[in-house]
C-alpha cells in the first residue's frame, strides 16, 4: 500500500510536493465536474461550495441533472472567487472528466490553458491537443484501492474532492468537518469511508503533474457577516418561514418539489403544517382553505401544475384572498424540458386567468433573493389581500450560492390570527378600501357573518349580477394593484443613468447581465442594466429611465413569439408604447453565458 | 390547543343561537326543492346544539345545493366546483377550534370532485360532508349526473342514460371514510338524527341525502317516500345485546356487510352503513407538530430558524 494514500502518517505531505512549484494566485476559478448522476458529483460540488461560503469566498454553482430516475450524464460546476461572483462562468478553468463521454461532451467548455483532470482508468484524451494541461489520475483504481473491495468505486467523488483540495490549497480540515456534517447521522462507517476517500485524494501527489501551484487570493471584500450556503429552493422555503408562512400545500413536480419537502419537514417545528395533496387542484384549494382560516399560506409548482391551479387562483382574485403561489419555472410547454431552465411562464403568471383577475407577480434574481422575495410576497399578499406569484426557475432552484446571513431579529415576521370581534359596520368587500377578511372564530358584533365567495358580490359578500356593482368591484380589485405600484421602489440602474443601451432583465439572468454590462463597458459600449423584481404591477417611473437610452433590450430566456419580442419585452412595449424596447432571447434550455449576451446585444 | 394561538375574541356575551340568528338570505332554490328541508334540519341542529356562533363554518363548492352558505348566517365560503373538500380540509386542519360543515351535490362530490372526496376520506379529515344527491345537474338545467340512473332522459342523454351510475355509499366506504350514512330529505326526523351523528363523529363523515329536484327530476325519490307510496326502510343496527334477533342486525364496523347493504336495489336502505374509529389526519398532524415542538421546547420561531441557519454556515 502506498504511503501516499495516508498523508497524515506519511512523511510525504501535499505541501512537500508543491514546494517547488511556481505559485499562481487566482481570483476566480470555474471547476466543472462531469460524470454520471449516480457518482455523487453533486455532493462533492456542494461541499466545495459550502467550503467557499465558510471561507468568505464568493461562490456560485450550476448543475444539470438528467430527468431520468438514475444514471445519465450530469455535471456540477462550481465557481469560486475572491471577488463578486455573478454567474456560474462561461468557460471552465478546470474540467474533471470521469468518463470518456464526459471528456468528449465538455472538453470544448474548457478554456485554452485550462486543466483537464481525467480519470485515466476511463478516459483516453487526445494528448496532442496542446490547448490544455492534461492531468491523468487513476481515480477509480485509487478509490477502490483506498476503500477496499466492497464499496467498489463509490467514493470517487470524495476522492476527487481531496484532489481538488490539494490542487487549490483548500482548507482540508474545514472540508473534513463538512464531510462529517454531510455524512454524519448515518452509519459511522460511512463517515469513515468518506474521510478515507478524501485523504486518498488529498494525499495523491497530483502537484507532480502540475506546473503551477494554485492558490486563491485572500478575499479583500471579505464580509464580517457569516455566510449561509444553500440552493434557491432552500432559500425560498426558509424565506417563506421567515415571512410568517406556516401553512401550505403542494404536489410533487420538478423543480419545485424540494421547496415542498423542506416545508413539510420544517413547518411542524413552527406549529404549522404542509400538506401533500392528491393533485395540484387540491393543493391550491387546501392553501386557500388555510388562507380563509386566517393564515398566510403558500402553494407552488412548475408551469404545468400552475395551469391546473389557475381556476382556484381566479377564485383568490375574486374572493380577494391572500395567497403566495410559487412557480419554479422549467422549459415548456407541457412536460417540456423538466430539468432545464426557461423563463416562459411570465405570461401565465401575469395573464393566465379567466376573467379580469389581477394578481401580483414577483421574480427572484439570485439565491439570496429567493429568501427575501418571500418576505416581499408576504408583505404584499397581506397588505393588498391578493394572490402573489413568485417566479423562480430551475437554475435558481438547483444552484448553490453563499450569501450574508439574514438578520432574523430584524426581518422575522411572526404570524398571528386576527380573531378580534368585528364591529357592526364591518364589510368584507368595502368599495372604498382594501378587503380585510374576518376569519372563522371572529365574532361579528353586528350579528351578520361574512361569506367569502367566487361569485360577484356586493360589499357584504352577497352574490349579485348588478351591472354597476360588477364594474365597481372589478375596478376595486384592479385599483389596489395600482396602489401597490406606487408602493414599489424603482430598481437601481447598474451603470450610468443614460447611455446607448439599457439591458433589462428579470429573474435568474441577474448575474450574467451584470457581468455583460461590465464587459460591454470595457469594450467601449455605453451600456447599463436594470433588473426588475416586481413584474406585475411594474414600479412607476420606468418610462423616465427608458427615456435616457437609445435602445432598451430585454434579455430573457423565452421565445419571441408571433409579435417578435420576448414575454417581458412584449409587456413593456404594451405598457409604454416605446418602440426602442426590443429583446434578445434564447430557448435552448440553458442559462445565459456572458459572451452570448454580449454577442446578442452588441452584434 | 394553545390558547395563545386562538385568543379569546370579545368580552361581549355570545348570543343564544336561534333560527333567526343563524338564517341569512332567503334561499334561491325552486319552490318545493328538497334542499329546503336539509337547510331547515341544519338550522334545527345548530339551535339544538348551541355551538359557538363564530366557530361554525359552512362551506360549499358549486351547484344548486352549494348555495347553502349564503342561507346560513355563519362564517362561510362558496368555493369552486368540485374542490370544496380540500378547501374544507385546509380549514379543518388549521383551525381545530372550528366546526366545519360542507354541503354539496352529486356532480360536485362524485364527478368533478370525485378524486378529492376519495382523498379527503382516505386522510380521514375531521369534517361533516352532506351530499345532497338529486341524480341530476340542476343549476345547469338537466344534464346527466354521476348518479343519474340508467334510462333517465337528460339533455345530454336524450334517449336515456347509458353509463353505469356511481354507487355513492360504496365509493366513499372504499375510499376510507369513517362515517357513511344515507338519508332522505322528506324524512326529517331521520335526517336530523343522521346529521347529528355525523357531526359528532371524529373523522371524515359523509351523509348522502336524497334531495329531489322538482324541476328536472320530479318524483325521483318517491320510491323511498311512504307518503308517495314508497317504502322508507332503515338499517337495523346491532345493539350488541346478545339476543338472537341481534344476529340479523347490521354491524356498522363490518365493511363487507356495508357493501352488501349498499348494493340493494333502489331505493335501498337508509341509515348508518359504516362507522369506525380511525385516527384523523388532524390528530396525527398535531402529534407530529407536538413532537417537533417538544424537541425545540422553549425556543421562539426565530430561534428555531437560527438553529437551522447555524447548520448552513
Amino acid at each position: 500500500m502506498s504511503p501516499l494514500l495516508f498523508p497524515e502518517t506519511s512523511p510525504l505531505s501535499a505541501e512537500t510536493h508543491r514546494a517547488d512549484l511556481r505559485p499562481e494566485h487566482i481570483k476566480d476559478a470555474v471547476i466543472r465536474l462531469a460524470g454520471n448522476s449516480q457518482d455523487g458529483i453533486q455532493t462533492a460540488g456542494a461541499l466545495l461550495a459550502r467550503l467557499a461560503g465558510r471561507s468568505a469566498q464568493d461562490v456560485m454553482t450550476y448543475m444539470t441533472i438528467p430527468s431520468t430516475i438514475s444514471g445519465g450524464p450530469s455535471i456540477f460546476q462550481v465557481r469560486v472567487g475572491s471577488g463578486e461572483v455573478l454567474s456560474a462562468g462561461d468557460e471552465a478553468d478546470f474540467l474533471v472528466a470521469f468518463y470518456q463521454h464526459s471528456y468528449q461532451d465538455h472538453v470544448d467548455f474548457l478554456r485554452d490553458g485550462g486543466v483537464l483532470l481525467f480519470d485515466s482508468d476511463h478516459v483516453q484524451p487526445n494528448l496532442q491537443d496542446k490547448r490544455f494541461i492534461h492531468v491523468g489520475v487513476p481515480i477509480t483504481g485509487l478509490t477502490v484501492e483506498a476503500l477496499g473491495g466492497t464499496a467498489k468505486d463509490k467514493g470517487k467523488n470524495i476522492f476527487v474532492l481531496g484532489l481538488l483540495a490539494s490542487i487549490f490549497h483548500l482548507d482540508a480540515e474545514k472540508l473534513k468537518a463538512l464531510i462529517r456534517e454531510r455524512f454524519g447521522g448515518k452509519d459511522e462507517s460511512i463517515v469513515n469511508t468518506a474521510l478515507i476517500a478524501f485523504q486518498a485524494g488529498y494525499g495523491f501527489p497530483v502537484s507532480d503533474l502540475l506546473s503551477r501551484r494554485y492558490e486563491f487570493e485572500p478575499n479583500l471584500h471579505a464580509r464580517e457577516q457569516a455566510q449561509l450556503t444553500m440552493d434557491g429552493n432552500q432559500a425560498l422555503a426558509y424565506g417563506l418561514i421567515a415571512a410568517g408562512v406556516r401553512y401550505g400545500a403542494g404536489y410533487p413536480i420538478t423543480p419545485w418539489s424540494s421547496v415542498m419537502e423542506i416545508l413539510r419537514s420544517e413547518l411542524p417545528k413552527y406549529n404549522g403544517m404542509f400538506v401533500q395533496a392528491e393533485d395540484e387542484l387540491a393543493a391550491v384549494s387546501l392553501a386557500l382553505g388555510f388562507s380563509f382560516a386566517g393564515h398566510l399560506a403558500v402553494t407552488g409548482s412548475a408551469g404545468p401544475g400552475i395551469s391546473l391551479k389557475t381556476e382556484a387562483i381566479g377564485w383568490a382574485s375574486m374572493a380577494e384572498m391572500p395567497l403566495i403561489v410559487v412557480n419554479v419555472q422549467r422549459g415548456g410547454p407541457s412536460t417540456g424540458l423538466p430539468t432545464n431552465v426557461e423563463q416562459s411562464d411570465l405570461y401565465q403568471a401575469v395573464f393566465g386567468a379567466h376573467g379580469d383577475s389581477p394578481r401580483v407577480v414577483l421574480a427572484a434574481s439570485t439565491v439570496e433573493d429567493c429568501f427575501y422575495i418571500a418576505l416581499e410576497a408576504a408583505r404584499i399578499a397581506l397588505k393588498y389581500s391578493t394572490p402573489v406569484f413568485i417566479l423562480s426557475d430551475s437554475s435558481l432552484a438547483t444552484r448553490i450560492e453563499a450569501f450574508d446571513e439574514p438578520d432574523l431579529q430584524k426581518i422575522m415576521r411572526n404570524p398571528a390570527l386576527d380573531l378580534t370581534a368585528r364591529p357592526a359596520e364591518y364589510k368584507p368587500y368595502p368599495l372604498d378600501g382594501i378587503t380585510r377578511h374576518a376569519p372563522p372564530g371572529s365574532r361579528m358584533l353586528g350579528g351578520k357573518y361574512p361569506v367569502v365567495t367566487g361569485l360577484e358580490h356586493d360589499e357584504w359578500g352577497h352574490p349579485t349580477a348588478n351591472p354597476k356593482l360588477h364594474a365597481a368591484m372589478t375596478a376595486k380589485r384592479r385599483q389596489k394593484l395600482r396602489l401597490l405600484a406606487e408602493d414599489i421602489p424603482l430598481p437601481p440602474i447598474h451603470g450610468d443613468a443614460e447611455g446607448d443601451t439599457l439591458m433589462i432583465g428579470w429573474g435568474s439572468t441577474y448575474g450574467p447581465i451584470r457581468e455583460a454590462v461590465v464587459k460591454a463597458r470595457e469594450m467601449g459600449h455605453r451600456a447599463s442594466a436594470l433588473h426588475l423584481r416586481h413584474l406585475h404591477p411594474l414600479p412607476g417611473g420606468l418610462n423616465q429611465i427608458f427615456a435616457h437610452f437609445k435602445r432598451i433590450i430585454v434579455v430573457e430566456m423565452n421565445d419571441i413569439g408571433l409579435f417578435g419580442y420576448g414575454q417581458m419585452a412584449t409587456i413593456l412595449r404594451a405598457r409604454f408604447c416605446n418602440p426602442a424596447i426590443t429583446s434578445f432571447t434564447k430557448t435552448d434550455g440553458l442559462t445565459f453565458r456572458v459572451r452570448e449576451i454580449i454577442e446578442g446585444v452588441f452584434p | 390547543m394553545n390558547p395563545v394561538d386562538f385568543p379569546s375574541v370579545s368580552s361581549a356575551e355570545p348570543q343564544r343561537l336561534t333560527k333567526k340568528s343563524i338564517s341569512a338570505d332567503h334561499p334561491t332554490w325552486c319552490p318545493a326543492c328538497g334542499d329546503f328541508a336539509v337547510l331547515a334540519c341544519f338550522y334545527k341542529i345548530l339551535e339544538k346544539r348551541q355551538l359557538q356562533h363564530e366557530n361554525i363554518v359552512t362551506l360549499a363548492g358549486i351547484g344548486c345545493s352549494s348555495r347553502f352558505p349564503y342561507f346560513v348566517n355563519s362564517h362561510g365560503a362558496h368555493f369552486i366546483h368540485g374542490r370544496a373538500v380540500p378547501f374544507a380540509s385546509g380549514v379543518s386542519l388549521s383551525r381545530p377550534d372550528t366546526h366545519v360543515f360542507l354541503f354539496g351535490g352529486d356532480g360536485d362530490g362524485f364527478s368533478i370532485g370525485g378524486n378529492h372526496l376519495e382523498h379527503g376520506a382516505r386522510k380521514n379529515i375531521r369534517l361533516t360532508y352532506v351530499i345532497m344527491d338529486n341524480f341530476v345537474y340542476g343549476l345547469t338545467k338537466k344534464q346527466t349526473s354521476p348518479t343519474s340512473p340508467i334510462g333517465y332522459r337528460s339533455k345530454t342523454d336524450p334517449t336515456g342514460v347509458i353509463d353505469q351510475p356511481v354507487n355513492p355509499i360504496k365509493k366513499v366506504i372504499a375510499a376510507g371514510a369513517t362515517f357513511v350514512a344515507r338519508t332522505h330529505a322528506t324524512q326529517v326526523a331521520h335526517m336530523m338524527q343522521i346529521m347529528e351523528r355525523a357531526m359528532d363523529h371524529d373523522g371524515f363523515s359523509v351523509v348522502e341525502c336524497l334531495s329531489e329536484c322538482v324541476e328536472f327530476f320530479p318524483g325521483a325519490f318517491d320510491a323511498g317516500n311512504p307518503r308517495k307510496g314508497g317504502r322508507f326502510q332503515t338499517i337495523d343496527e346491532k345493539k350488541w345485546d346478545g339476543t338472537p334477533e341481534d344476529d340479523a342486525r347490521h354491524d356498522t364496523t363490518d365493511e363487507v356487510a356495508a357493501y352488501r347493504l349498499a348494493d340493494m336495489e333502489f331505493p335501498g336502505l337508509f341509515g348508518v352503513f359504516f362507522e369506525i374509529d380511525r385516527p384523523t389526519k388532524n390528530a396525527m398532524e398535531k402529534k407530529w407538530i407536538d413532537d417537533q415542538r417538544a424537541k425545540n421546547f422553549g425556543l421562539t420561531d426565530r430561534e428555531v430558524l437560527q438553529k437551522t441557519f447555524n447548520r448552513m454556515k
